[in-house]
């Protein structure tokens, strides 16, 4: 029972990481119909720029909660431009392209961003200092769920409810719904489009950045690479939701991460990536259209 | 009670004022060289046959397409007149001209209240950051959003199914709903393609009503496409019509009605319409 505990801690973890990048991947989809593949890119950037700005911090003297969120805060505002910068360079001259364009674009940020920070950095991994103190009402459960654990969970679900909150209630929310049902008549209605696919962009990068940096801190080590990998699982986790389903997406990455964490545990750490892939295959056999995914009736 | 304005004789101010405007498309001259001018407090009728250009003329004037040549010049009643050819279709919401489609097209999924809300999109200004502090400033705006809504809602009746989704309207309320959005932003001429279109008699009276309405106690003045021609007889201060993307004529609906190249060209030599 345990045991099971563990893993489900485990799979918690890992599905609250993939949920926070997978927000990002099914926002953008959901409003430009576009998989931007540099996503994950971001959330590496993220990672990266919290390892250094820590270790200024350090240097310093600053110490525990407060490099933190110090690192966090600078990692996010960085990823935020970098995400506005994509979408203006790379997306949104090809607004009006046929939609293999954008993709294609896409693909080559992925890459350029890869080998950028390959060339600017390290090819090497790289130590992550644990950012995340020990708390200590979190001693007698620690070795079910630890404090790193704790945190992880804890932001990714107040990030989830923000944005649900965000886009169901407030003025850009609005925007962003009616951009996502038709974009002319949006701009119709006098919504400055471009500003609000903007911030769509911004915000998803926002929630890859935390994403990265709680992950790095979790690890313990990043190299330029991890964007990749995160984004491929992220990007199914908002598949298996139903892409462009904001719930549809954290449940997505919830039911990847157990079945990858039960996988690893019960079976074998060399098979979690089968039996991941191996949902995703099965749900799009028997709900293409994603677990919360509604059906989209193709206009001729 | 549905009086033909008198006030027709040339208007010394005018608040839309299209010159020479043509639209190409390849080869295709979808809009050859129409001039049209709107002037405050009336209601001016562009109809002609299927085909005639008229949509595609409201697309140039609202920004959807940038027109091949000539000019397109709005004259706000507050602010700076300006040529407005190729400006995306938010700027020219935001100048104050507002449309409505043929097809409708109101945000399915967002209830009837959300869709007006969002026509006051470009009247607000809460930033995301606004929107996370939620200081006095942002909620006070909501507050008036809503509040705005909710009277637009009832001027064109439908306070009662605010909370429905827009979907689930009958076809004659999601049209007036089109247009209760359009009047969100605050416009100062709202441009109506075919708003009669489908609608049994009834309903079309109620829109009749509900135009020269928003035109009296709105101050909003009106430029529509229809093909009712009961209706743009009944409402129209003066008509533009359009045959092959040409202007053929112009005048008053009693001009237009004898008029022999109209008849010839839209309503048929035997029509009496």
């Amino acid at each position: 029972m345990e045991y099971f505990l563990e893993l489900s801690s485990s799979g918690l973890v890992r599905g609250s990481i993939y949920a926070l990048i997978a927000l990002g991947y099914t926002m953008v989809y959901g409003i430009i119909q576009l998989i931007n593949f540099a996503h994950g890119e971001i959330y590496m950037i993220g990672a990266f720029v919290a390892l250094i700005v820590s270790g200024v911090l350090t240097i310093y003297g600053f110490s525990g909660i407060s490099i933190l969120i110090l690192a966090a805060l600078i990692a996010v505002i960085y990823a935020a431009a970098y995400g506005y910068t994509l979408e203006k360079i790379a997306y949104r001259p090809l607004r009006n392209a046929p939609r293999l364009s954008p993709l294609i674009s896409a693909i080559g940020m992925s890459l350029f961003l890869q080998n950028y920070v390959l060339l600017a950095q390290t090819p090497d991994f790289l130590r992550f200092p644990a950012l995340i103190p020990d708390f200590e009402f979190m001693e007698p459960i620690a070795h079910i769920m630890g404090s790193p654990e704790l945190v992880i969970v804890v932001t990714s679900a107040v990030s989830m409810v923000g944005l649900t909150v965000l886009i169901k209630y407030t003025r850009i929310g609005k925007a962003m719904r009616a951009t996502q049902q038709d974009m002319t008549m949006a701009r119709l209605v006098g919504v400055n489009v471009d500003n609000v696919i903007s911030m769509t962009f911004i915000i998803g990068s926002v929630l890859a950045a935390i994403g990265g940096v709680l992950v790095g801190s979790y690890i313990g080590q990043i190299n330029f690479y991890i964007g990749f990998m995160a984004g491929v699982k992220a990007f199914t986790a908002a598949v298996l939701g139903g892409i462009g389903n904001i719930p549809g997406a954290v449940l997505g990455a919830l039911v990847l991460g157990l079945t990858e964490a039960y996988a690893a545990g019960y079976i074998s750490s060399a098979y979690e990536d089968v039996f991941a892939f191996g949902v995703l295959v099965l749900i799009l056999i028997f709900r293409p259209s994603g677990l919360l995914g509604k059906a989209v009736k193709q206009k001729v | 009670m549905l009086e033909v304005s008198k006030t027709m004789a040339e208007p010394d101010n005018i608040l839309l004022e299209v010159k020479d405007l043509t639209m190409d498309f390849g080869g295709l001259r979808a809009v050859d060289s129409v001039s049209l001018n709107v002037c405050p407090g009336e209601i001016v009728a562009l109809i002609g046959p299927n085909g005639a250009g008229k949509t595609t003329f409201f697309n140039c004037v609202t920004g959807m397409y940038k027109p091949t040549n000539g000019a397109v010049m709005v004259h706000p009643p507050e602010g700076k007149s300006q040529k407005i050819n190729g400006f995306k279709s938010n700027r020219v919401t935001t100048i104050g001209m507002a449309r409505t489609f043929q097809n409708i097209r109101l945000f399915k999924n967002m209830t009837v209240l959300e869709n007006v809300m969002i026509g006051r999109h470009c009247r607000t200004t809460t930033s995301i950051i606004g929107a996370i502090l939620r200081g006095s400033k942002t909620r006070r705006q909501e507050r008036e959003t809503v509040e705005i809504s909710y009277d637009l809602l009832e001027k064109v009746g439908l306070v009662d199914v605010a909370d429905e989704f827009a979907k689930n309207l009958p076809y004659g309320a999601q049209r007036r709903l089109e247009i209760a959005r359009a009047m969100a932003t605050d416009p100062f001429l709202l441009l109506l393609d075919e708003p009669a279109a489908g609608m049994n008699p009834q309903e079309t009276k109620a829109l009749d009503e509900l135009i020269v309405r928003i035109r009296d106690t709105e101050k909003i003045s009106i430029l529509l496409i229809e093909h009712d021609m009961k209706l743009v007889m009944n409402i129209s201060d003066r008509i533009y019509v359009m045959e092959y993307g040409k202007e053929i004529a112009q005048g008053s609906p009693m001009d237009i009605r004898n008029d022999p190249k109209v008849i010839k060209a839209y309503l048929g030599e035997d029509s009496d319409a």
